[in-house]
């Protein structure tokens, strides 16, 4: 059986969750078996999870579980994994899942591969994983060979899949002590584009800004295709831009479908951060600049001309 | 208070990964290697800061063999007193995260750092699991903590956005961007670093039956498609018709 960890956003899934779910059923289906969805906490339609695979969903409540806590959470999603006897264990790559996956692992005596970014493959009972590794500058090819097997599975790596109809819920009580991390307070923003690890489109720029006041035309462009902004790692560390939008080997790894460049020259750290765009546009005056070669398209001229006409020429095809 | 920090090696960030042996391998050959900027940048600067006020030692620790002691050094040099190095061949993170545990367990550290990834495997995993092995608290992603006795209180990253949390001693962190601030060694503190010593331990690799088959390298893009500058109409049209993606 497979077990997948639906996690919940304040009682909503998110399409990453969904993405899961249906990688669970695939899974599943390639090993003869059913996949099944754990949920924590309350949420208001977690049948709707049968819709992407799952043939049950299996719910667990417990006030220990209000707030995220990495030893709470991975002791139940192992007791539920034990109690199920799940052969795997399906998890979502992002800011939970780095300190469950391989807390889960540890518990169960699993074998555990994170950050997958393809189905695995079968042979016999040991299933093959890929990971990008090096920031994107290579692949890696695990084999999972143990008996239990956990997978923590990178946004984007497919598409949620509707292949069925709403499942039953069942709860289910599991001990999971207490928690020793206590969440204080939270500052999520609210409304406007999503969050860069999440983004489907990208609008970013770099020194070839010359500085910070010069940024209205890449947020116009950004603001005109609902895009989120992000920077080079020079344009945060002088403070032209704030820190969380620097993308790059040691800033954010992204992966949009289109990731806009404006005044970034491509060195090899800012590449290793992007290179999982679908597609990259990059707009340099400098025909010689290292990212034509890792862009689709190319724009050769001057940025400050070149962006708000390029803004215009969206907004011309929108009206 | 008593700080571990966990270091690896990993290949500098200009390198350009090459296989070997039909793909088995990586080739190693030219590769220079450093401290992974994570564990560097923010984990040990970090723990330098606190034993600034808080007083007590910092250890690092990492597994490999001898030709990590360099870039064990330059740890020393930044400010750990002294470093444990379990000679064994890393693995994979199961592996390292038991081997880490084992030595720790009999430390007696109050908070045991580690970055938020090591830049070569992306792994995100050896913080989580040497929590686990310990049965301690894990804070993941960590940007910014204030430490008062015994309590530390940590902003960490989530997703479009932060979480702030409170967590008693011991517990073990990983550590992003905005924990700290790169420091660069100065002649005197490399030179002392020399006369720190390095405990060479035994180690033995724990899980076997997780590993790399092979290697791949990405497929190459196609040549890039030149746009005239005065023409975004068509740049629109080939983003909207070929690309598929607005
Ligand atoms: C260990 C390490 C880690 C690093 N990690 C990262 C990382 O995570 N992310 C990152 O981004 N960098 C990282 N870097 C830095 C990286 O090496 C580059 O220095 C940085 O990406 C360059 O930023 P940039 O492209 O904005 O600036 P520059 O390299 O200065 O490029 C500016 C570009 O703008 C163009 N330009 C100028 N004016 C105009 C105009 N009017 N119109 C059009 N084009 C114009 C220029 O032709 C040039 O190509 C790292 C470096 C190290 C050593």
């Amino acid at each position: 059986m497979v077990l997948v960890y639906a996690e919940n956003s304040d009682g909503k899934f998110k399409k990453a969750v969904l993405e899961t779910v249906s990688y669970g059923k695939k899974t599943a289906d390639l090993m003869g078996t059913e996949c099944v969805a754990l949920v924590l906490g309350n949420v208001d339609d977690a049948g709707q999870l049968g819709k992407y695979g799952a043939s049950k969903v299996i719910q667990v409540n417990n006030d220990a579980l209000a707030n995220f806590d990495s030893q709470t959470y991975s002791k139940a999603i192992s007791a539920v994994a034990e109690n199920l006897g799940a052969q795997v264990v399906l998890l979502n790559q992002n800011s939970s899942g780095v300190s469950l996956t391989g807390r889960v692992a540890v518990r169960l005596g699993a074998d555990c591969a994170s950050g997958v970014n393809s189905l695995p493959s079968l042979d016999g009972a040991n299933l093959q994983v890929q990971k990008k590794i090096f920031s994107g500058k290579a692949i890696s090819n695990i084999s999972l060979t143990a008996a239990k097997k956990v997978i923590s599975v990178t946004g984007n790596t497919i598409q949620p899949e509707e292949t069925g109809s709403d499942c039953p819920i069942e709860s289910m009580d599991v001990e999971v002590g207490s928690a020793g991390v206590q969440v204080v307070s939270r500052d999520e923003q609210t409304g406007g584009p999503a969050p860069l690890p999440e983004a489907e489109l990208v609008v970013s720029a770099g020194r070839g800004m010359k500085g910070p006041e010069n940024w209205g035309i890449i947020e116009d462009l950004a603001n005109t295709i609902g895009a989120t902004t992000a920077c080079s790692r020079p344009v945060a560390d002088v403070g032209w831009r704030p820190h969380h939008e620097h993308v790059g080997q040691t800033g954010v790894a992204i992966r949009p479908n289109l990731y806009i460049a404006a005044g970034i020259s491509g060195a090899i750290q800012h590449l290793a951060g992007v290179n999982s765009s679908k597609c990259i546009v990059v707009i340099n005056k400098d025909p010689e600049a290292p990212f034509f070669k890792a862009a689709d398209y190319g724009v050769c001229a001057d940025l400050f001309d070149v962006v708000p006409k390029l803004t215009e020429a969206i907004k011309k095809t929108m009206s | 208070m008593k700080q571990l920090v966990c270091v690896s090696k990993t290949p500098d960030t200009t390198t350009n990964i090459k296989l070997a042996e039909g793909g088995k391998a990586l080739d190693s050959a030219g590769v220079n290697y450093i401290l992974n900027p994570y564990d560097e940048w923010y984990a040990l600067v970090r723990a330098v800061e606190l034993k600034a006020v808080a007083g007590g030692t910092i250890t690092v620790i990492n597994i490999g063999d001898a030709s990590n002691d360099t870039v064990i050094r330059k740890a020393l040099a930044i400010g750990a007193d002294d470093a444990v190095r379990v000679d064994m061949q890393p693995g994979n993170a199961l592996s390292v995260a038991k081997a880490i545990a084992d030595h720790a367990k009999e430390g007696g550290y109050d908070i045991i750092y580690c970055g938020k990834e090591s830049i070569d495997y992306n792994g995100s995993q050896v913080g989580a699991m040497l929590a686990e092995y310990m049965d301690l608290p894990y804070v993941g992603l960590g940007i910014h903590m204030e430490v008062e006795g015994n309590s530390a209180t940590i902003k960490r990253d989530i997703e479009g956005g932060t979480e702030t949390v409170q967590v008693n001693t011991p517990f073990v962190l990983s550590c992003a961007k905005g924990m700290a601030e790169q420091r660069i060694p100065n002649m005197r503190d490399i030179m002392s670093s020399k006369r720190k010593p390095i405990d060479v331990i035994s180690g033995e690799i724990t899980n076997t039956s997780t590993s790399i088959s092979n290697y791949d390298l990405p497929a190459g893009k196609a040549s890039v498609k030149m746009i005239d500058p005065d023409n975004m109409d068509e740049l629109v049209r080939l983003l909207k018709e070929e690309a598929k993606v607005l």
